[in-house]
């Protein structure tokens, strides 16, 4: 238990200041210790992309990098998607409308994932999109209505 | 009605909270003095323990509590049979089901040794390294047909062999048929199936409140209140003292029924006897070793058919790895024996398995629960006879379909739900019609696969067909209320997965209380909200829990308009229901809203009437007399690589008949993913074991699950065909999309590679490049 580090994360717009084992997966830091349990994990290796976060704008994988290593640094996770309370924000909203999600568990991850997509690419074609959802693993959808709700925010980001 | 909401495309009731991340699911609880739990688990597939030390594990730092075998007591014994086997004549079964902590053998990798119980999860896994075991390997079981030799090591010693089971059933006279037969087709086929690999793992939190003298348990289960039975059984407690809580569940597909897993048993256990909150949340290597999977079968299968390729008859024998116990019984491979009757008109049929015991995780049901191998045998037997008989391999399939005038159709043998095998309605043609024109069968064979093969490209197409028993019994039941608020509430006892029932049985309710689906609040999966129920799994949350919703529904809708009569002092025939009211009609201004009328019936001062209940509430069971069938039809085009043996899908038709559609949107997501796992389990996902029983690629990384790269676009399209076995019509529709998936792939391939030409067949899956590569150069 010794050994212990200081770290202060930003998480969506609040700085969090803990004192934390080194070995700690940032997956566990922002589930255990912050309570954001939106974030969730699926494989802890790196491969499903369920725990995807935000880091500093870049999608990363929050059970392969340790806390300590987001000292200083700005993470985004689901909770901080939504515009407001009882809101959704469009792209959370393309994905109920376009039933773009089943049991869920995936869900947090994949709207990580493609918040940061379409900034990059606001426009995308479905292959596009495609190359895009296939680092994160859902097994419930087959992965047609995730692709529509993409593809549906994107319209509807571009005014369309 | 009012109002319609059955059939409709209404969005998602629970979709904000998911999406927002404010959906509790198992690991997300969080208990003031929470203790975390972590299991030591055999490395070995077969062994004897010789000792174990946990002294330094004891000793560590933050350990609260190591338990073995020893440490349980009278706790230990071996855990329930879930399905007992039904009633077939001559039929053998040995039971042998796992026990919360290996003592003395361990029969699995992964099979539980020791519990370890710390102050955080990352101390309990470092006191597993201090848990010095002493194992003596044995010789291990795996392969399903060495594990009959005579001199095989034996997975129970006890026993005088491996098999688990051995069931005959038979339908007419098969021997006859094959007498009188023109023509004979005899094929082996090979059938894995891998995991079902839920994105969310296993996991349970207990808690026991000394004050209250309660135990509350959160389970990522699919039959909370079987557990909750279960565990009051187990731990000498009232029913009422336990409380079992299904929350979000991150993907059930079957494994998460497989009540009773040994952590489902170890940490109420513990949490008992250290009076604290305890968690386990299984890791994903965890999951290959100690989650059920789905596996092997070998049948050995001969068609009998006359000149014009009618089906005389079918005799089948096969093997099934049933794992290292067999708590589940043998849904699976009745399943497959069953369901390989599929849709055609099959007069006389002889059919023995034998469920052998190997040094495996044990099997349960995976979505489909041995349909697929069924289906597999017959379709692939049908591509065989339609070419050796010179016939169209729709043709034959035409020629062989159940016709619609020969509903409700007897199939004989007894299926999993314990009834004789009866397809309660049915009309197939018009299925295969949709799927042949949606997909351009014969254009496709008579003009764009030789174009395709003049550019050198290769091209196939499949087309099969399908059953799916669903809504199997006993039965579901629902508690309906109108609140003071004028929302109503739905209770169900089974548990939900991503299926959608918060808005499938809102919808439901709402179209008996002409309130919107938006307001009806469904709670499934708390025992303490409802609990009576089995579970979900099967395919039968809509159409079972759905009845038991819409028949409380409607009995709240006779109360409300009771009440309403009264008040109003008319005849509830001059009422209507809408928009969460009740008024008179042709007088839209006379109306009272169903909250105020829930407010008069739960009244605080005056007299009741005698034989009256308080508020508006009712709670109804349904259990229907035996399953509903489903049908339906795959087609697909393909496109091999003729060097990498890679396949591309080009074009994906499904065409499904699932009776009343309570919600199209729910129902193609249901269909999609489905299909998606067909194709993990047709090109994707294979086990990979060694010799010794170890699992080769117990990771995400090493056993392939199928992208957003893999699953293609797919076009859907329904009939309707009632069923009459419930108020609605409905049919489940959970598992049809898995089903066909693995022989479409081999027909397809077939077809493209033009192997059959070359005296080559597809008869096993999982394929891969690497295995079509093997059986393209004649090594199948």
């Amino acid at each position: 238990m010794s050994g212990r580090v200081a770290i202060a994360v930003t998480v969506n717009g609040t700085t969090h200041r803990r004192e934390v084992e080194p070995r700690l997966l940032l997956s566990d830091f922002l589930r255990h210790e912050l309570g954001l349990t939106g974030t969730h994990v699926g494989c802890e290796h790196g491969v499903c992309g369920a725990c995807t976060i935000r880091l500093d704008g870049a999608p990363v994988r929050s059970c392969l990098i340790f806390a300590v290593q987001a000292d200083g640094r700005a993470i985004a996770t689901v909770e901080g998607l939504a515009p407001a309370p009882g809101r959704l924000s469009v792209l959370q909203q393309a994905f109920q409308d376009a039933h773009g999600l089943q049991c869920g568990y995936c869900t947090p991850g994949i709207l990580m994932t493609i918040s940061a997509f379409l900034e990059d690419n606001p426009e995308p074609t479905e292959e596009e999109v495609r190359h895009a959802l296939s680092g994160t693993l859902c097994r419930c959808t087959g992965y047609q209505h995730i692709v529509d709700a993409v593809l549906l925010a994107a319209r509807r980001l571009q005014g369309g | 009605m009012e109002t319609r909401h059955i059939g409709r495309p209404v969005t998602r009731n629970e979709d904000p909270r998911l999406l927002t991340g404010r959906a509790l699911f198992v690991d997300d609880v969080s208990l003031p003095g929470m203790l975390h739990a972590a299991v030591l688990r055999s490395p070995h597939a077969h062994a004897e323990i010789r000792s174990l030390d946990a002294a330094a594990a004891r000793a560590r730092a933050g350990v609260v509590a190591v338990v073995t075998a020893e440490d349980l007591g009278e706790f230990w014994k071996p855990g329930p049979l879930l399905v007992p086997p039904p009633p077939i004549a001559g039929m053998t079964f040995r039971q042998r089901c796992q026990v919360p902590l290996a003592r003395g053998i361990v029969r699995h990798v992964g099979e539980p040794v020791a519990l370890v119980v710390a102050e955080s999860r990352y101390i309990a896994e470092d006191a597993l390294a201090d848990i010095a075991v002493d194992y003596a390997p044995l010789p291990a079981v795996g392969d399903l047909e060495a594990a009959l030799a005579p001199d095989a090591p034996r997975v129970h010693a006890d026993l005088p062999d491996n098999i688990a089971a051995e069931v005959r059933q038979a339908k007419g006279d098969y021997a006859a048929a094959r007498a009188r037969a023109a023509h004979l087709v005899r094929r082996r086929f090979r059938y894995d199936r891998g995991a079902s690999i839920p994105m969310e793992t296993r996991g349970i939190v207990a808690a026991w409140d000394a004050k209250a003298d309660r135990l509350t348990v959160w389970d990522t289960t699919q039959a909370p209140v079987v557990i909750r039975n279960g565990l009051a059984a187990m731990l000498g407690l009232s029913e009422g003292q336990v409380r079992v809580i299904a929350p979000f569940i991150g993907g059930g597909f079957g494994p998460k029924m497989m009540m009773f897993y040994p952590e489902e048993m170890l940490v109420p256990w513990i949490a008992l006897r250290l009076a604290r909150p305890v968690k386990w949340i299984e890791d994903r290597l965890e999951h290959f070793f100690a989650t059920t999977h789905e596996r092997g079968q070998i049948h050995e299968a001969e068609l009998a058919l006359d000149a014009e390729g009618r089906i005389l008859g079918v005799r089948d024998e096969f093997l099934m790895d049933t794992g290292a116990y067999d708590p589940y019984g043998l849904t699976v491979p009745l399943n497959s024996q069953c369901t390989l009757l599929n849709c055609y008109d099959i007069p006389a049929y002889e059919s023995r398995f034998r469920a052998v015991f190997t040094n495996r995780t044990l099997v349960s049901p995976y979505r489909g629960a041995g349909r697929q191998h069924g289906i597999f045998v017959i379709e692939r037997l049908l591509d065989a006879a339609a070419r050796e008989l010179g016939l169209d391999r729709v043709e034959i399939r035409r020629r062989n379909l159940i016709p619609p005038g020969r509903f409700p159709y007897r199939n004989e043998i007894i299926f999993q739900d314990f009834a004789p095998l009866t397809y309660d309605s049915g009309n197939y043609a018009p299925i295969l019609d949709k799927a042949l024109a949606a997909i351009g069968y014969h254009r496709f064979l008579a003009e764009e696969q030789p174009r395709a093969r003049a550019e050198g490209r290769h091209l196939g197409i499949g087309v099969v067909c399908y059953v799916e028993g669903t809504g199997i019994g006993p039965y579901e039941g629902a508690k309906v209320r109108v609140q003071a608020s004028g929302k109503v509430t739905l209770a169900t006892g089974i548990g939900t997965q991503g299926q959608g029932h918060y808005t499938a049985f809102a919808q439901v309710v709402a179209e008996q209380l002409g309130v919107e689906a938006r307001d009806v609040e469904v709670t499934t999966g708390d025992t303490d909200q409802f609990d009576w129920g089995v579970g979900t799994f099967a395919s039968r949350g809509a159409v079972v829990a759905g009845a038991a919703a819409h028949e409380a529904a409607k009995a709240v809708r006779a109360k409300v308009l009771k009440a309403a009569a009264e008040h109003f002092e008319c005849a509830e025939e001059d009422l209507v229901l809408g928009n969460g009211k009740v008024s008179i009609a042709g007088v839209p201004e006379r109306a009272i809203a169903l909250g105020e009328l829930a407010r008069l019936a739960n009244p605080l001062r005056g007299a009741v009437k005698p034989g009256t209940e308080p508020g508006l509430e009712a709670t109804r069971y349904f259990g229907p007399e035996m399953g509903a069938t489903a049908a339906g039809v795959h087609a697909m085009v393909l496109e091999m690589d003729a060097e990498t043996l890679r396949p591309s899908i080009l074009r994906y038709v499904v065409v499904h008949d699932c009776g009343t559609v309570l919600n199209p949107l729910i129902l193609a997501g249901q269909i999609h993913g489905g299909v998606a796992q067909g194709i993990g389990n047709a090109f994707f996902e294979r086990l990979a074991w060694a010799e010794d029983g170890q699992l080769l690629n117990a990771s995400l990384a090493d056993y392939l699950l199928p992208t957003a790269l893999d699953v293609p676009r797919m076009e859907l399209d329904h009939t309707v065909t009632p069923s009459p076995l419930n108020p609605l019509g409905t049919k489940g529709a959970g598992e049809g999309g898995a089903i066909p998936v693995g022989a479409l792939f081999a027909q397809a391939i077939e077809d493209a590679l033009d192997l059959p030409a070359r005296g080559i067949e597809i008869t096993e899956i999982p394929l891969s490049p690497c295995r079509l590569w093997e059986i393209a150069q004649g090594h199948g």
